[in-house]
């Protein structure tokens, strides 16, 4: 157990947009809600998986909707509270403490928000170790573990409380009443108990984020900046630097199918890459070649500073570092391939773990 | 023959050049910026008109470019108080105004905010009605507390009648003459950005109001009578007097940007690094392909995270006037300064703080004022000092290259004097020689643009209607801000789909520039 | 209180799709679950507002949806066990009985069907005394009470409760949910106390409806058929008589506005009715002047067979008469106009009472 003060804070958002993998939506809102949270409520405590009594029920906080109208309209801070104690009364049980359903995006902060209001802990923990577009791209459905009874809000106090026959319906309707409810939403979603928490999750992506982070922050102060310090701490492989000479995007069925071409510099001149996006990263060919696809994570920094970037910002002339992450091992399961490997976002690749296809490129 | 003249008040030099209508540079002069900007400008354009000797009824554009504002802002000086009223409850509590912002300045401002109803949603739906009795209430309370009031609504860039609302009561309450700040016309999303520019925008009012007296009342004394005066925006385009009065917050940092694009017109080099010395700070921008590169992440001015569109630069507290401290682990340098003040308070000039100046003097680096008057600093603190300028320098010139090689740094700006010839991992620095005057070139060459950005949803409104919307409300705002209708093109579109949203919404901006009417 | 039979069911149908005014869907299939329901479980006992102890919690069950959907796709039968199991948790209170959302349309029979299986009574009232497209359009909500906590669910076993500000944004929400769940949704909603329902329903209209059914019955068994005897039954007005010559829709910002234009046959030849519709019909206009609106019914039945008409089913040379009839007077206060008159269809017409109207126009011919 320790506390999670100010720096921490920065220093995980800035990890959490880099685990948006270009999605997830700039954590900088959320962030500023984790810090008004804890200046008035005190600091968070953090809690290690293991720490969490078997039989104690924990539950997610998060946001749902889209980045670009949460920047705008934000939530009123008491919704959570709202949805912890109907939820509470609809489960017959305390709610022990809230972890973040992703580490990437915004809804990286929202538990530290709400955790500080409620004086609940927070779990070291997530269910995806980076960023999703859906919900029922959790690890948790990878054991069939369900993301209801959940519960939904807006800042006008209008709740909702949904318990369905599977994950994927539970994104379909919830998401139908974000839509209702102005395009974003506030949610407390998957209750779980510890021992299955301890089961099913992703374990310290917490810390994890706040490494990325404060590597990042010293890194940025640093004289000749290197990127091999943020490999060294994410276990990463560096896949190209170069600029962005195109973004496009088209609609079809309803999906928004975007594409970033990256020419490379310095060292990397006279190679390029491609980017395959919808709202995170989902494949990445260097000169034609797959090199690394989802659920493998697919990150841009800044060339200079190593901030890292969300494909909403990216913008032609922006110079870049292609790094590509591991996912975590459960998502190289069968099942897990299934809910968030290529093919489902409709892309006819089949999922090679980055460091096999990082491995075979070296040898060429 | 037709001329323009720009000029380029910065916080301690008043520049002035006039160009012929191919842009040939025909007299340039400067002096330093008076405490009531008039004489200062008055200074620098009778000279610049002497030199030149050009009929001053052939003057068709007069455009300035001030610092004023922003360092009003970073000094935090003679900046107005505001009342900030938010239109978002029940929504955005979680966030209230001015948090993240330095202690001091919110203190200036006086810190009054509240979060009121109103605000409409991402599709143009009511999210809450405005309560007039809320805001009559409000406003009384604060009568006699506050110089000015800033309004800002969730959404308003798409919806901007409670906005407006909102204005007629405060007039009402408060009175005509209180001004008024809406962040529907300051513009962008992101509801945190743009409240920062909008309680900005009315904390300048005062500024913009001596800056623009100051100006006219200059420009009437010489005899200039028949020019349009212009102000500089930030990126790199003009808008007239009567529109900067209204938005003062547009000439922020409008300096780097005119310096960098003069500093490119005048050295020819399509990709180098600008380094602009004023009094106060000093500028650091790339140039690429000859047009200032662009930041695609927030601003920060004054420590404060804004939506504004402008050139990749980032600024540090050294200038010609930046004010040396010894401490008992050596000097410290800046980030305050003399200022206008130079040629009273620097030491050369008799005065008695110890400025960056004063160090060039002694070093013999540069020849102003008088050297007798520093020579009981000795020589080897000053090179300490000069050195600790140049690897500060250094190290923001790091962190804006594009790679790890050297690279040609251009230095202009009338604090250009106190940087050191060597800098490490700069393979040459070039100063024109009339690089002191960049800034007021690049005023000189801009032109003018609108811009517009809004949340479109393609199953109520068709694509290409969408687009020609937010251009005509681009086109119209370029004309607001003096635009020639028939030279107005499009140069900027963005078409960015909302993520995590099912439906098929897109926001668009279009940014348009035209020549000056 | 008393028994609702099968004969009971059947009238209560037909007197539904009259109280629809030309909307609230065909009640066959609500009338066959029903049936069906009552085969199996026994009949329903139907209790009387005034028989409801003050205390007891009462909740509506209803379908929301395209009743084009719910002839296709009809229930599973046991989504109202499952809605008040779950909202009786939430609540942390069992339910008393069950009463009719609406009086019109298919609504007006899925709460027998709800009882039937439940094993509790249903009450003799609704909340507008005929069918209305909106959730909010209640006479609850003119009393300030609110359409949640609400549950809604799908045949597939997803369930929602939804607990909201006001009865608009309940309108919204579940509107959204119910379009995810294949346009057709199971609710429970407005949960309420016997002391409120006492003040605030619209009473003993299931009696009404199966006094309506059983005279429109009775008739078409005769070899003369005569609309008097409707008439009487329903305090209502013959308003006109004619042949269909044009049925028009219309979408516009997001609404579906309809149009029947009916010429006169007989003594009314060379006379013309228009009749403006979204899913009910709103505004009933003669000769091109306003003669009845919404919240008035405006009901179209088969010249022959008195059969009641939805618009759903009009057809160009359909012979009808158009009949109209008196709402509660719940309606007819500020506020009930307000949610229902014609002003909220997008109609710029002040609400002025059917009786009123026919007065003046009695007036005229005298």
């Amino acid at each position: 157990m320790r506390f999670i003060n100010e720096q921490a804070i920065q220093d995980i958002a800035t990890g959490a947009s880099l685990l948006g993998a270009g999605g997830g939506g700039d954590p900088y809102i959320g962030k500023l809600m984790a810090l008004s949270a804890v200046e008035k409520y005190g600091p968070v405590q953090l809690l290690d998986v293991t720490e969490v009594p078997d039989d104690a029920l924990t539950i997610a906080s998060s946001m749902m909707g889209a980045p670009s109208v949460f920047v705008e309209k934000f939530p009123r801070g008491d919704e959570y509270e709202q949805l912890f104690a109907k939820l509470r009364c609809f489960l017959g049980q305390d709610i022990f403490a809230t972890y973040p359903i992703e580490a990437g995006g915004i809804n990286s902060m929202i538990p530290i928000a709400v955790a500080a209001r409620l004086g609940l802990p927070m779990v070291d923990c997530d269910s995806m170790g980076r960023a999703f577009p859906e919900l029922q791209m959790s690890t948790f459905s990878i054991y069939g573990i369900e993301a209801t009874p959940l519960a939904i809000t807006d800042e006008k106090g209008n709740v909702g409380i949904l318990d369905t026959i599977s994950n994927s319906w539970t994104e379909k309707i919830a998401r139908a009443m974000t839509v209702q409810m102005g395009a974003t939403s506030s949610m407390c979603i998957f209750p779980i108990k510890g021992r299955d928490l301890k089961k099913t999750c992703v374990k310290k992506i917490v810390t994890y984020s706040e490494n990325i982070g404060k590597t990042i922050r010293e890194l940025s102060k640093k004289k000749g900046v290197t990127i091999q310090t943020l490999l060294d701490v994410t276990g990463g492989h560096h896949i190209l630097s170069g600029k962005v000479t195109d973004v496009s995007r088209i609609t079809k069925g309803g999906f928004n199918y975007g594409k970033t071409i990256i020419e490379g510099i310095d060292d990397d001149k006279n190679k390029q890459a491609e980017i395959l996006f919808q709202n995170e990263n989902i494949a990445l060919k260097r000169n034609g070649e797959v090199v690394a696809t989802a659920p493998d994570l697919i990150c841009l920094v800044d060339f200079e500073t190593l901030t890292p970037m969300t494909n909403e910002g990216l913008k032609y002339g922006k110079r870049v570092h292609i790094i590509g992450l591991p996912c975590d091992p459960q998502w190289r399961t069968q099942k897990g391939i299934e809910l968030v490997g290529p093919r489902y976002f409709g892309y006819d690749l089949d999922y090679v773990p980055i460091e096999k296809l990082c491995k075979k490129g070296a040898h060429e | 023959m037709n001329y323009r003249i720009g000029i380029d008040v910065g916080g301690t030099n008043t520049d002035a050049v006039i160009l012929d209508d191919q842009f040939h540079l025909l007299a340039k002069q400067k002096s330093h910026t008076s405490q009531d900007i008039e004489a200062g400008i008055r200074n620098s354009l009778h000279q610049v008109l002497e030199e030149s000797q050009i009929d001053r009824d052939q003057i068709t554009h007069v455009m300035l470019g001030t610092t004023q504002c922003t360092n009003a802002i970073v000094e935090r000086k003679r900046l107005s108080t505001v009342g900030v009223i938010r239109l978002a409850y029940p929504a955005t509590m979680s966030v209230v105004p001015y948090t993240a912002w330095p202690e001091d300045l919110k203190e200036v401002l006086s810190g009054q905010y509240k979060v009121i109803h109103g605000g409409y949603e991402f599709n143009g739906e009511v999210l809450s009605e405005i309560n007039e009795s809320e805001i009559r209430d409000l406003l009384h309370s604060w009568k006699g507390k506050i110089d000015t009031v800033a309004v800002i609504g969730v959404f308003s860039s798409l919806k901007d009648d409670q906005e407006k609302q909102v204005e007629t009561i405060v007039h009402q309450e408060l009175g005509e003459q209180i001004p008024v700040s809406l962040s529907c016309e300051i513009g962008s999303l992101g509801l945190i950005e743009r409240e920062n520019a909008t309680i900005l925008n009315s904390a300048l009012f005062g500024v913009i109001k001596t800056t623009a007296q100051g100006f006219e009342h200059a420009l009437i004394a010489e005899g200039i009578h028949h020019a349009q005066i212009y102000l500089c925006q930030n990126d790199g385009t003009l808008m007239s007097l009567s529109f900067a009065r209204k938005f003062p917050i547009f000439t922020i940092a409008c300096g780097p940007t005119n310096s960098i694009r003069g500093a490119s017109y005048l050295s020819k080099l399509q990709n180098a690094v600008v380094l602009d010395v004023g009094g106060t700070t000093s500028d650091i921008g790339v140039i690429n392909k000859g047009f200032p590169r662009q930041s695609s992440t927030a601003v920060e001015i004054g420590g404060i995270r804004t939506n504004f569109r402008m050139p990749d630069i980032i600024s540090i507290g050294l200038g010609g006037g930046s004010i040396i401290r010894k401490t008992d682990k050596g000097y410290t340098i800046g980030p305050d300064s003399v200022g206008y003040q130079i040629t009273e308070k620097a030491k050369v000039f008799g005065g008695n703080t110890l400025t960056t100046t004063d160090i060039a003097v002694r070093l013999g680096k540069a020849e102003v004022g008088n050297q007798q008057f520093i020579a009981d600093l000795p020589i080897e603190d000053a090179e300490q000092i000069y050195k600790q300028v140049g690897s500060t320098v250094a190290a923001a010139i790091d962190r804006m290259k594009n790679s790890a090689e050297e690279i040609q740094v251009i230095l202009v700006g009338g604090g250009s004097i106190v940087v050191p010839s060597k800098i490490d991992g700069v393979s040459k620095i070039i100063r024109d020689e009339n690089g002191d005057v960049a800034n007021a070139i690049g005023a000189c060459i801009s032109q003018v643009s609108g811009q517009y950005e809004k949340i479109y949803i393609y199953d109520e409104i068709q694509r290409e209607d969408a687009m020609q919307d937010a251009k005509y409300h681009a086109v119209n705002q370029a004309i607001k801000a003096g635009a020639q209708k028939e030279s107005i093109q499009t140069v900027d579109v963005e078409e960015v789909p909302l993520a995590y949203y099912p439906g098929n919404a897109n926001r668009i901006r279009i940014k348009v520039v035209g020549d000056l009417s | 209180m008393r028994y609702l039979n099968k004969q009971s069911i059947e009238d209560i149908a037909l007197g539904a799709s009259l109280l629809g005014a030309g909307g609230g869907g065909d009640p066959y299939i609500g009338k066959v679950t029903a049936l069906s329901a009552v085969e199996q479980n026994g009949p329903v006992k139907l209790l009387d507002v005034n028989e409801l102890p003050d205390d007891s919690l009462m909740i509506s069950s209803s379908m929301m949806g395209a009743p084009s959907v719910q002839v296709e796709k009809f229930l599973n039968g046991n989504e109202y066990d499952r809605l008040m199991d779950k909202l009786a948790r939430y609540l942390g209170e069992k339910f008393y009985a069950t009463f009719p959302i609406e009086a019109g349309g298919i609504n007006s029979i899925i709460p027998i069907a709800a009882a039937s299986r439940l094993g509790i009574p249903m009450v003799d009232c609704d909340s507008m005394g005929r069918a209305f497209p909106e959730l909010q359009m209640s006479t609850f909500s003119i009393y300030g009470i609110k359409a949640t906590p609400l549950a809604i669910t799908d045949e597939k076993g997803n369930i929602g409760i939804i607990d909201t500000i006001d009865n608009n944004w309940t309108e919204k929400i579940a509107r959204a949910i119910t379009d995810k769940m294949g346009a057709a949704a199971s609710v429970c909603s407005f949960p309420i106390r016997g002391r409120d329902l006492k003040k605030s329903s619209v009473r003993n209209i299931v009696t009404y409806s199966e006094n309506i059914g059983k005279t429109i019955r009775e008739q078409s068994k005769k070899k003369s058929i005569t609309v008097q005897a409707l008439l009487d039954v329903t305090g209502g007005y013959h308003m006109f008589s004619g042949k269909i010559t044009d049925v028009s829709r219309t979408t516009r910002s997001g609404f579906n506005y309809g149009k029947t234009v009916i010429d006169g046959i007989d003594e009314g030849k060379n006379q013309r009715a228009e009749i403006l519709f979204q899913n009910e019909n709103i505004v009933l206009k003669r000769n091109g002047k306003v003669v009845e609106t919404a919240p008035d019914l405006i009901c179209l039945v088969d010249l022959e067979t008195l059969t009641p008409m939805t618009n759903e089913g009009l057809k160009y040379g359909k012979r009808v008469h158009i009949l109209g009839l008196p709402c509660d007077p719940k309606w007819r206060t500020p506020k009930g106009i307000e949610l229902v008159g014609p002003r909220y269809f997008g109609y710029d017409i002040d609400y002025v009472e059917l009786e009123k109207l026919m007065e003046e126009k009695n007036k005229r011919s005298f």
